[in-house]
């Protein structure tokens, strides 16, 4: 099956197309934006002037959008198919909400005009607090981060802002009890913010034990816990409240990382379950694009006993004469230039106005109950260890135990899932399950793709079993697996002119 | 509801396949009592162009820079967008794919993210890039915890023509990760002293060029006394356009320059989203932040790109990472790489070349009000009166003249100091209506 | 007259050449990691107490400190490893040191395992 590029002539195949770089593609003369010379006026650059060329090659607009559009066509998105890639919540991406984001109003304003001309804006953002605040049960809302690690180290930090509050004898509170299933950002953030990181580690039905976690947090010094809810191991933490009461009983606060949301949003209000702060990926829940990795948004929301050390700036005033709130004195300080990642906010209000609050609850259930489906038409040929431990969330737990003696590892389920047409689940996280795969199908399937994909896994399992070679695949992709050691070993980070 | 696929026929016959009764079912681990039985006091869902109606209201009472003369700047830049950046960026196989974890079929963002690597290593004159961060302050502040990283050293001198922003995005990490941040006054007119202030136990020194101020000035000097006292130097650049025109800070010899890319293929968006750009030597590689995009084969000995040394991210390393960051800024580096491939080298240069020879011409109409003696496209004018009261008033003239420096430095006695930008979107009627109301 | 190599429980071997112990991460460990692609050296002079970070071993996938399995100073680090960290996947208990140390107390050593010992110890983690 392989070695079809030597087929044709050109070696390309069809609609896939060999693209070389756009330095390879350089053509002096040539130009993809007309901007007239400058009159030669004063010179006022302080003899800074730059003496050589830049460097970067020359394409007239044709030439620039084939290349990119035959890069594209090397991507797969959700527009492409399925794509459930567990814990990152890859839904349909409305295209309203891209309209909407582009109005001149929201995209052509700058964020440091006087604020009596973007009042717009400004009742924007406040709208946007107004719903995350209402779907959260929580008072404060920071819309400031720029994306989910970001709104942690946000509320970690807010968390630390209030124990120095508390002076000295809070000094020594210096402990963050993180469950091993966590994000990485998760111990990353409490480690960057000078806290002690604790592991916890999962029962056998993947989630916390409460008798442990009190133990711990009773050893003291304890400042907070970070925990996803629902937890990565797709299940719900049946004793929340026991885990809140445990560590605000211990002085600490209860940090919920949000990233899960869409499993509970319009039906649970984290602020109900004794939360202190949550970040909110607005690229997740709420849908604002992922575009290849970013931009992401990541609003905080705070109980009262934070809300205080939110980050500058805020919203104040009443409609018609909102004012950004530079400075104030229990603020713990600023996170990014400039008021938050406007062009998301517009999206997903876009989003949540669409669906509003019947929609949302409808979301959080239809992304649980296909989580369950897939789950229990699967469980027979994949391995699944926490099937059992309570109903499923929005995402469902395999892992390779079932595949053992056939040599196909999870990585090669998930390179044949390729050649399939699907775009491979979450793999090898959580780091607690080996060979963990983790599949959130979220709301924005139909029961018809749903079942496509049944059939192939089913099938995948079944050709494992048979000796199939899956351990090459995928072969009918834009590129065979990639040679990650040689990227490392010898990194080539940038093309360099005459290679 | 339109984004809803499964129908109600759908749900009964999966309810049947999984053993529930019903969707509330499912949610039997959440404790009794916090399980909403009603929707939350929302609206109801609504219509796609209901939405839009009641969206287009809310623009509605903003002004849009395009509506008369603008030359507000500060870190935010009104340049005009190609029409086939926005369209290139919104194709779905682009808007709506992951960050490329399966490289295989995430060629395209990984090829983009090479070149957008490439691309800013020569607009910056450095030797390695990263795959871009939130925006230039968080990325100015992961370029001093790296510089503390690579001098283990804990005290950044920071000119005080730094962007307030900027500096208070890095101070706040300082307060919470226990080091030293000394930031000085604001000097509108340049001539800072800051080779001075380098110690024994200075990790960087973080300038800004062109400055908050406009100024532009050779720092290869303080390079070289930073270098001396074994520290590093980070260049902050919140115009890249300028980059068209100036000496780039990798000739100063600059160790870190930590960019906002916005100005670039972006729109200004109310602030957000931007772009941070990271740029630093090759034997600091190991120690970047964020993401890093690598050349490479595949099986069969086709050139391919991966995403690389990874060992420095939190999904690996955890409570050890170099950072704790999870993301990049994709779809506005891809606006930018797009927008400056369109460029090239005539277009980036002529298009630099008309914002100085309009920022010169204005600053000719405006005389000796101008404070600024070097600069790119944007300089300091000092006025009679308060800068933000002239800026309020001429908002309602329909001029939105910039942006008062009281905004970012409230109470430091500068009230009667206005940042004037202009870029190629201003005209020659346009410079005449802002010099004629400032006179 | 055979060299006597140590081992410790984090996977590191010892060994005594020249009144120098050369230190390195056993053939066990580089087949956990795999393709081994940087090797983070300590400093020449640097002073580094038992069980103390000394290096860092990078795969594609993970990164792992590698401890001193002795008290004692680095003289020496195995500069061809920043050309070829493959070395330590071909050649992992010689050719591929890591690191050489003067060392005070010989006597540690006898708290480390020896050969038949570490292969013991490995294969009950199998």
């Amino acid at each position: 099956m392989t070695g079809n590029s030597h087929d044709t002539v050109s070696g390309d195949l069809g609609l896939s197309i060999e693209e070389p770089l756009i330095f390879e593609q350089d053509s002096p003369g040539a130009v993809g934006v007309d901007w007239p010379e400058a009159d030669a006026g004063a010179d006022r650059l302080g003899g800074l002037a730059r003496s050589g060329p830049v460097g970067l090659p020359s394409l007239a607009e044709p030439t620039v959008v084939r290349h990119y559009t035959r890069l594209s066509q090397k991507n797969y998105g959700i527009d492409t198919g399925l794509f459930p890639l567990g814990s990152c919540t890859m839904k349909h991406n409305p295209r309203l909400n891209e309209r909407m984001a582009r109005l001149p109003g929201f995209a052509d304003i700058h964020p440091l005009q006087p604020e009596s001309t973007v009042q717009g804006a400004l009742a924007l953002c406040r709208e946007v607090q107004r719903w995350l605040s209402v779907l959260t049960g929580m008072p404060g809302v920071a819309l400031t981060p720029g994306a989910g690690a970001h709104g942690e180290l946000c509320g970690m930090m807010a968390i630390r802002a209030a124990l120095d509050a508390g002076g000295a004898a809070n000094a020594d509170r210096r402990r963050v009890l993180v469950p091993d299933s966590a994000h990485g950002t998760n111990p990353a953030t409490a480690a960057a913010l000078g806290f002690e990181v604790v592991s916890i580690p999962e029962d056998e039905r993947g989630r916390v034990d409460p008798g442990r976690f009190e133990a711990l947090a009773g050893e003291g010094g304890v400042a907070a816990v970070m925990l996803t809810n629902p937890n990565t191991c797709g299940v719900f933490e049946n004793d929340i409240r026991r885990i809140a009461d445990a560590v605000h009983a211990a002085g600490g606060y209860f940090y919920c990382d949000g990233a899960n949301f869409n499993a509970i949003v319009g039906r649970v209000r984290p602020g109900d379950l004794g939360v202190d702060a949550m970040h909110i990926n607005l690229h997740k829940t709420f849908s604002t694009p992922h575009g290849g990795g970013g931009p992401g948004s990541g609003p905080v929301v705070f109980s009262d006993a934070l809300a205080p050390y939110a980050p500058v700036p805020r919203i104040v005033g009443e409609d018609g004469a909102l004012r950004l709130e530079e400075a104030n004195g229990e603020a713990f300080g600023r996170m990014k230039a400039f008021h938050g990642q406007m062009g998301m906010f517009v999206r997903a209000l876009a989003y949540m106005m669409s669906h509003g609050a019947d929609g949302l609850r409808q979301v959080s259930g239809d992304a649980v109950l296909n989580a369950n489906y897939l789950l229990r038409r699967l469980e027979d040929v994949y391995s699944a260890p926490f099937a059992h431990a309570g109903p499923a969330m929005h995402e469902a737990l395999f892992d390779d135990r079932a595949l053992r003696d056939t040599g196909v590892s999870t990585l090669d389920i998930a390179k044949a899932m390729i050649d399939e047409g699907l775009h491979p689940m979450t793999v090898y996280f959580p780091l607690v399950v080996h060979g963990a795969m983790l599949v959130e199908p979220t709301e924005t399937e139909t029961r018809a793709s749903l079942d496509r994909f049944i059939a192939i896994m089913r099938g995948l399992a079944e050709r494992a079993k048979n000796g199939a070679p899956l351990t090459e695949a995928p072969f009918h992709a834009p590129r065979r697996r990639l040679d990650e050691t040689q990227a490392a070993r010898k990194p080539v980070l940038r093309w360099q002119a005459g290679e | 509801m339109r984004y809803l696929p499964i129908t109600g026929a759908d749900r009964g016959e999966m309810l049947r396949a999984v053993g529930a009764s019903s969707v509330e079912a499912l949610f039997s681990d959440v404790p009794e009592d916090a399980l909403l039985a009603e929707p939350v006091d929302l609206p109801l869902h609504a219509g796609e162009f209901e939405v839009e109606r009641r969206l287009s209201r809310l623009a509605a009472r903003n002004r849009a820079a395009g509506a008369g003369p603008f030359f507000c700047g500060a870190g935010s830049y009104r340049h005009h967008i190609p029409a086939s950046v926005d369209y290139l960026i919104q194709r779905g196989e682009f808007l709506t794919s992951y960050t490329p974890y399966q490289p295989e079929i995430a060629q395209g963002t990984l090829q983009y993210l090479f070149e957008f690597q490439t691309q800013v290593c020569l607009l910056t004159g450095m030797e390695v890039a990263n795959a871009s961060m939130y925006d230039g302050a968080t990325a100015a502040a992961e370029a001093v915890m790296m510089a503390n990283r690579v001098t283990r050293r804990s005290k950044a001198v920071v000119s005080g023509n730094l962007h307030p922003h900027y500096r208070d995005t890095a101070a706040t990490l300082a307060r919470f990760q226990g080091f030293a941040l000394e930031a000085g006054p604001p000097a509108p007119a340049g001539g800072e002293d800051l080779a001075s202030r380098i110690d024994a136990d200075t990790s960087c020194v973080v300038v800004q060029y062109p400055d908050l101020f406009g100024n532009v000035r050779d720092f290869s000097e303080l390079a070289e006394a930073a270098h001396a006292k074994g520290a590093l130097l980070v260049v902050v650049v919140t115009e890249v356009v300028a980059l068209g025109a100036l000496k780039p800070p990798g000739e100063m010899g600059a160790d870190i320059v930590a960019a906002e890319g916005q100005s670039i293929g972006n729109a200004m968006s109310f602030g957000g989203p931007h772009l941070g750009l990271f740029a630093a030597r090759t034997r600091h590689m190991r120690q970047m932040p964020g993401r890093l995009c690598g050349e490479t084969v595949d099986a069969e000995g086709r050139r391919g790109y991966v995403l690389t040394l990874a060992t420095r991210e939190q999904h690996i390393r955890r409570e050890r990472a170099t950072s704790n960051i999870c993301t990049n800024s994709g779809l506005c580096a891809l606006a930018f790489t797009i927008h400056l491939t369109l460029l090239g080298e005539t277009g980036l240069k002529r298009l630099a070349a008309l914002n100085h020879a309009g920022a010169v011409s204005l600053a000719d109409r405006l005389g000796e009000r101008v404070v600024t003696p070097a600069f790119f496209n944007e300089f300091t004018v000092r006025l009679d009166g308060g800068a933000a009261e002239a800026v309020e008033r001429l908002a309602g003239e329909g001029i939105l003249a910039g942006v008062p420096v009281s905004r970012l430095h409230p109470g430091a006695g500068l009230d009667d100091l206005l940042l004037v930008a202009v870029t190629e979107t201003a005209d020659a009627e346009d410079l005449d209506a802002l010099a004629e109301a400032l006179k | 007259m055979a060299v006597r190599t140590y081992y410790t429980r984090e996977h590191e071997w010892v060994r005594i050449e020249d009144g120098v112990a050369v230190c390195g991460i056993t053939d066990y460990a580089q087949t956990q990691l795999g393709d081994v692609v940087y090797v983070e050296l300590p400093e020449v002079g640097a002073e580094i107490a038992r069980d103390g970070e000394a290096a860092v071993v990078e795969s594609t996938k993970a990164a792992s400190d590698v401890y001193a399995p002795v008290t004692g100073t680095i003289v020496a680090v195995n500069d061809r490893l920043e050309e070829s960290p493959d070395l330590v996947n071909e050649s992992a208990e010689d050719q591929g040191w890591f690191f050489r140390m003067e060392i005070g107390d010989e006597g540690e050593l006898d708290e480390l395992m020896d050969e038949e010992g570490y292969q013991a110890f490995v294969e009950e983690l199998d």
